[in-house]
Order: structure tokens, then C-alpha cells, then sequence
């Protein structure tokens, strides 16, 4: 304790009653306590969301306790309610999505970032900020009108040929289901991971590429194993952001997963994901044991969601400390 | 988080000058055209009264109803009893038109209209009867060469009124649907892909050969969308109509209860259509504001009598005259 005014003061933040007064009129204090408001607010929101989520599922709760998580059967008529085909569904579909749109997502990136002239790159980032800024309805519209008619004729056909000895492609060929769920999400996230990981890769220090010319290495080189490792934690951020978009993205997936809350190994049947299922139901949901049924659904998504984050951030955490040795 | 959501809404519409009578309901949104007609011909008839519904759907009308966010509700399906006992306070059950459901399919080869038997709906959407050529369906269709193909059933995945009466059908007709399935406004279905909305359910019909799925009555005449016949409970086969919807209500009407809280589906009658039902209104029993008592009991009257004339253009079914004289006595137990 003895030592923080010191060091506040060696930092210029003078301590003391007239050195309070002198701070809120040069703004410093008004401008702390403001913006630290501000942020108060952002926790307390997520807060009051957490205990708006378990109060109002309490009966939920005490009803089916933690069996709720993974028993598989939904039925509002029987008052029958269990999560997993949903908590499924989600996990599926956005693996699926990131499986597609990462390794498209971070190609992209690249090229824009490193490796096209820059005004063909301001130009196309510029299309791509666009789309991520399309409404998730379009993407599903699109995806009901386009993309599903073309899995069901061209893609899904040609999957079961090559790859149907797979438990992951059998069964028949609705055209809709995980896979389309999958694929719109995959075109979703897709401009997320590229902007921001343009961004990012346009920010390493320009010393790093130059170093490892210096050293020898191609353009291609240096842009794989000096610039991207570089940049890793910021590609890693865009990863999650998409992620996190996925994992709650409603309209466009409740129009192409079929909305069938059963779990099946192949990516054809239909299925369905927490967020669509809240979508559909909510609105017509009598029952109040259904409706917090609904509502647990809802806090088992954020759960969700807070753990694959909080996973993303140890993982980033590994990463980069392995990075940092590499780099000494 | 409702509550805080419904007062703020009220904050917001009572804000406006005191000379104006504000009333504020929300439910259903199948007849939320016909509803929203209603409130603006009533509006210019009498501009004192204005009529503000949310149609956030039946779910939400109950609620909001039993919370007392809004002074009357709205709802395709009828209140259970356990509801109407949580309430605390008395409702009544106003019907005001009629909907119906109708089987849509695509069969590819297949002009002709089907007729279905209610034995083979129920087959065919508890997933028994897997394929096109199943004699359950063929049965009744002797000129028509159904194929050998899968039958892919699609259903609403929304929770809705149609999806309601569609299971409450079944449920009448199939003792089997009944134990295993239910009826409410979403089921644990048996088989099928779910669509949401009619627009939903149509658009997968019209994508996926060898479907069949069910649609909104109003949606389907609107769409030209191609629908079946049905075999109803004397035995002949109806399409749905206005008219065939009215001659259900009508073939109800004799055993309508006191509180008006009945299904209509699988009625009596040559010419009635065995999957439609009324929506209702939803509203107290008591109604403390003199103001807003006076002028929701007005508005009903007016809509029993001079409203029904914007049903049909709307393609709404009218209310039997029976049933729109038996709703004029019960306005008056409205305290």
C-alpha cells in the first residue's frame, strides 16, 4: 500500500485531496469513472441475463435436474424435455461451418493481406465487410432456394458415391439437413475470419517479413512462418468470433437443418439447434413447465458458449507461450 | 424481463391523449389480418377506441393475458383448464372466425387430385404407410397410379395453431396418434422435416418430390397451392372451403358448450370439412376500467354482427349464425 502512491505518482497520477480536485477538473476522474461505468455495465448485463435465465427455468430445473442435458426426448405434449439433440445439432453444424470456413477464411486472408496489390485488396475487403453485414435471413433464403435444391440434385449424390461406405453421408437425400446447415454457416462466418484476419496480418511489423527475406526464405516463406505465427493470437480471435456467431446463428439454420430433434451419425438427416429450436417454439409455448424447458435451453446455450470460450482462451493462452519459446 | 418489456409497452402507448380510449391485446397470428381489419373499421366507426394487438403469437397472448400486461388476449387453441384455474380471475372464450388445414403434397406423375381417408393420414404421418403406394392411400384413389416412392413428410417446426388442429385431427381419428404423439402446438413428430411457417412448409413441399405436408387453409387458396380431399366423419370426401370450413362450425354449433371452448375437428355433417377450428378471443370476465368494459363489449357486439362482412374477402370463414347469436348473450356476462 505504501508504495502505490508513489508509483502513481511516478506514473502522473497524483494522489491526495488537491490533487483530486485538480484531476476532475482537468477531466481525468470524470472521464475514469465514466468509462468505468460503462463497462460495470457490460458485466452487469451479463449477469442479470445468467439469473433472468435460471430463475426462469427453475422448474425446468428441479423437474428433469441434470438429466435435462442429455436426454434426447422433446415432446411438449407428454411434457417430455431433454437438451442433447439440440446441444448436438449446434456442436455439429458449427464444427462443420468452421471445418469449411477456416481454412477458406485464413487462404483468403493471406492472399489480401500479403500477397495482392492493395488496391485490389482495399476493393475486395470491401465486398467482404459487405457480406458480413447481409442479414442472416438472405443467407437462408438463399440457401433454401439455391443450395438446397443443388445438394439434393448435385452434391448430396455425389457425396453418397464417393463417400457413402461412411456412416457420415448414408441415408436418403432430403437436400436439407446438417451438411446445408453447415455449409450456409460456413458462408456466415466465412467474412468475419477474413477481415479480421487481414487486419491482423496487415498489422505484423513489417521487420518480420523483411528479416526472413533477409534470411533466405520465398515470399511464400516468409509469409507462413513468419508473418501468420505472428499474427496467430488475432487469427485464433477471428476464429472465435465466428465461432461465437455460429454457435447462436437462428434464422438461417432453423430454414435448412429440417428441424428434427433427433441425433443421427449422418450429415444428411435433418437436425436441429438450440437457437432454431427457441425460435420456432417460444412464441406458441403454453405450458409453463415447456416454456422454462425452453428457457433452460437457452442458459444451456450460453453455458455453452462460455465454455468453448473459455477453452479458445486456453488454448490461445498455449499457443502462444509455445510460440514465444520458438521465437527465443 | 416480461413485465419490465410489457409496462414499458404500456408506458409507450398510453402516452397518448386522454380523450382516446387505448386498449391493448396480443395473440395469434393467424387471423392477425382479419383482427387488424376489425381494429382499424372499428377505429373509423368509433375514433374514440383504439385497439392495439401484438400478435406475438397464442403462447405469448395467454401470457401476457394471465399477467395482465394487455386487457385482452388472443389465441388459436383454447385455454386448458389447469390455465384457466392459475388465472385467479375469470376468462371467456369468444370465437371470432375459422381456419382450416389441408393436406399439400408433390407427387411427380400425379395431376390428380388425392383423397384421403383419415385412416391413411394417419399412417402416412406416423411414418406406418412409407411409401406412395401404400393401399391405405391408393385405396380411395382407384384412377390414379400412385409410384413406389418414399414418402417424405413434412411438418411445421414452429410452434402454431395450424400444427394444433392438424394434431388434434389425428388425435380424434387415431388412437394411436392420440397415445404416442398428442396434440398441441408443436409435437414430438413421429417422422418428417420441419418447415417453419405455411411459407415454409410450402417451399419444402414444392423442393422435395414425393412430399406431403400440411398448410393453412387461407395460405393454400392465396398460394394455388394443390391440396387433397379429406373423408370426413359421414363418410364423403370434402375439399376445404370457406364453405365446407362454415358447414363444420355450423355442424358444431349444436353442441357448442356454454364457454364456447370446443374443437370442431372430425364434426358431423355431409358437407363439413373435418380439419378446421375457430380462434378466439380472450377476454376477463371482469373488467375493472368502466371505460374499456364499455367499449370491449361494443367492439364485440359490432364484430358478431357488422364485421363479419370483412371476413370473406379476407378469406376468412364466417362464424355460424348460431354461434355468433349464442356469443351475443354471453357479451353481456362481461362485468
Amino acid at each position: 500500500m505504501a508504495t502505490a502512491p508513489t508509483t502513481a505518482e511516478a506514473a502522473g497520477f497524483p494522489w491526495g485531496p488537491r490533487a483530486l480536485i485538480r484531476r476532475v477538473r482537468s477531466g481525468d476522474e470524470l472521464a475514469r469513472l465514466t468509462t468505468l461505468v460503462f463497462a460495470l455495465v457490460v458485466v452487469l448485463l451479463a449477469v442479470m441475463l445468467v439469473e433472468q435465465l435460471w430463475t426462469n427455468s427453475a422448474e425446468a430445473r428441479h423437474r428433469f435436474g441434470l438429466a435435462f442435458l442429455w436426454s434426447s426426448t422433446w415432446d411438449p405434449v407428454f411434457n417430455q424435455f431433454g437438451a442433447l439433440p439440440f446441444v448436438y445439432g449446434t456442436l455439429v453444424t458449427s464444427a462443420l461451418g468452421l471445418l469449411i470456413a477456416v481454412p477458406l477464411g485464413l487462404g483468403a486472408a493471406i492472399f489480401l493481406a500479403e500477397l495482392a496489390p492493395r488496391s485490389l485488396s482495399d476493393n475486395l475487403t470491401f465486398l467482404i465487410d459487405l457480406l458480413a453485414a447481409v442479414p442472416s435471413v438472405i443467407y437462408g433464403l438463399l440457401g433454401v432456394f439455391i443450395l438446397v435444391p443443388l445438394m439434393r440434385t448435385e452434391i448430396q449424390p455425389a457425396l453418397k458415391r464417393a463417400l457413402g461406405f461412411t456412416v457420415l453421408f448414408q441415408g436418403p437425400l432430403y437436400g436439407i439437413g446438417s451438411l446445408t446447415a453447415g455449409l450456409v454457416l460456413a458462408v456466415m462466418i466465412v467474412p468475419f475470419i477474413i477481415s479480421v484476419s487481414r487486419e491482423v496480418l496487415l498489422a505484423v511489423p513489417g521487420d518480420q517479413r523483411e528479416a526472413a527475406l533477409a534470411l533466405g526464405a520465398t515470399r511464400w516463406e516468409a509469409t507462413w512462418k513468419a508473418v501468420v505465427p505472428y499474427a496467430r493470437t488475432g487469427i485464433m480471435g477471428s476464429i472465435f468470433l465466428a465461432l461465437a456467431r455460429a454457435l447462436g446463428e437462428t434464422m438461417a439454420v432453423t430454414m435448412v437443418i429440417g428441424n428434427n430433434p433427433r441425433i443421427s451419425a449422418s450429415l444428411f438427416a435433418p437436425g436441429y439447434s438450440i437457437a432454431a429450436v427457441l425460435a420456432n417454439e417460444f412464441s406458441e409455448a403454453t405450458g409453463n413447465l415447456y416454456l422454462s424447458a425452453l428457457i433452460e435451453l437457452g442458459l444451456v446455450l450460453f453455458l455453452l458458449t462460455f465454455v468453448l470460450n473459455g477453452l479458445a482462451r486456453l488454448l490461445i493462452l498455449l499457443t502462444t507461450s509455445r510460440g514465444s519459446v520458438v521465437q527465443t | 424481463m416480461r413485465k419490465v418489456l410489457g409496462f414499458a409497452l404500456l408506458a409507450v402507448l398510453t402516452a397518448t391523449p386522454t380523450w382516446a380510449q387505448n386498449i391493448n391485446a396480443a395473440g395469434a397470428t393467424f387471423p392477425y389480418p382479419i383482427y387488424s381489419k376489425w381494429f382499424d373499421e372499428y377505429h373509423k366507426a368509433h375514433p374514440s377506441v383504439q385497439i392495439n394487438y401484438q400478435s406475438i403469437g397464442s403462447g405469448g397472448g395467454i401470457r401476457q393475458l394471465l399477467d395482465k400486461t394487455v386487457d385482452f388476449g388472443a389465441s388459436d387453441g383454447p385455454m386448458a383448464d389447469e390455465q384457466l384455474q392459475q388465472a385467479g380471475f375469470k376468462i371467456l372464450h369468444f370465437p371470432t372466425v375459422l381456419g382450416g388445414a389441408v393436406p399439400s403434397y408433390n407427387i411427380p406423375g400425379v395431376s390428380a387430385e388425392l383423397k384421403f381417408t383419415p385412416e391413411a393420414l394417419a399412417a402416412i404421418f406416423l411414418g406406418k404407410a412409407s411409401k406412395w403406394n401404400d393401399p391405405a392411400i391408393s385405396g380411395p384413389n382407384p384412377g390414379v397410379k400412385l409410384p413406389a416412392e418414399d414418402i417424405v413428410v413434412v411438418h411445421r417446426s414452429d410452434g402454431s395453431g395450424t400444427t394444433y388442429i392438424w394434431t388434434d385431427y389425428l388425435s380424434k381419428v387415431s388412437e394411436e396418434w392420440r397415445t404416442k404423439v398428442g396434440k398441441n402446438t408443436s409435437v414430438n413428430w413421429p417422422v418428417g422435416l420441419g418447415g417453419k411457417g405455411n411459407e415454409g412448409v410450402a417451399g419444402l413441399i414444392k423442393q422435395t418430390p414425393y412430399s406431403i405436408g400440411y398448410v393453412e387453409l387461407i395460405y393454400a387458396v392465396q398460394n394455388n397451392l394443390p391440396y387433397g380431399s379429406l373423408k370426413n366423419a359421414s363418410g364423403e370426401f370434402v375439399k376445404a372451403s370457406l364453405a365446407s370450413v362454415s358447414a363444420a362450425a355450423a355442424g358444431a354449433a349444436k353442441s357448442m358448450p356454454d364457454d364456447f371452448r370446443v374443437s370442431i375437428t372430425d364434426p358431423p355433417g355431409k358437407e363439413a370439412y373435418p380439419i378446421s377450428s375457430f380462434t378466439w378471443l380472450l377476454i376477463p370476465g371482469q373488467i375493472q376500467d368502466a371505460g374499456k368494459r364499455s367499449a370491449i363489449k361494443d367492439f364485440l357486439a359490432w364484430m358478431l354482427t357488422s364485421g363479419q362482412q370483412f371476413c370473406e374477402p379476407l378469406a376468412y370463414a364466417k362464424l355460424p349464425k348460431e354461434v355468433a347469436a349464442k356469443e351475443q348473450k354471453a357479451v353481456a356476462l362481461i362485468q
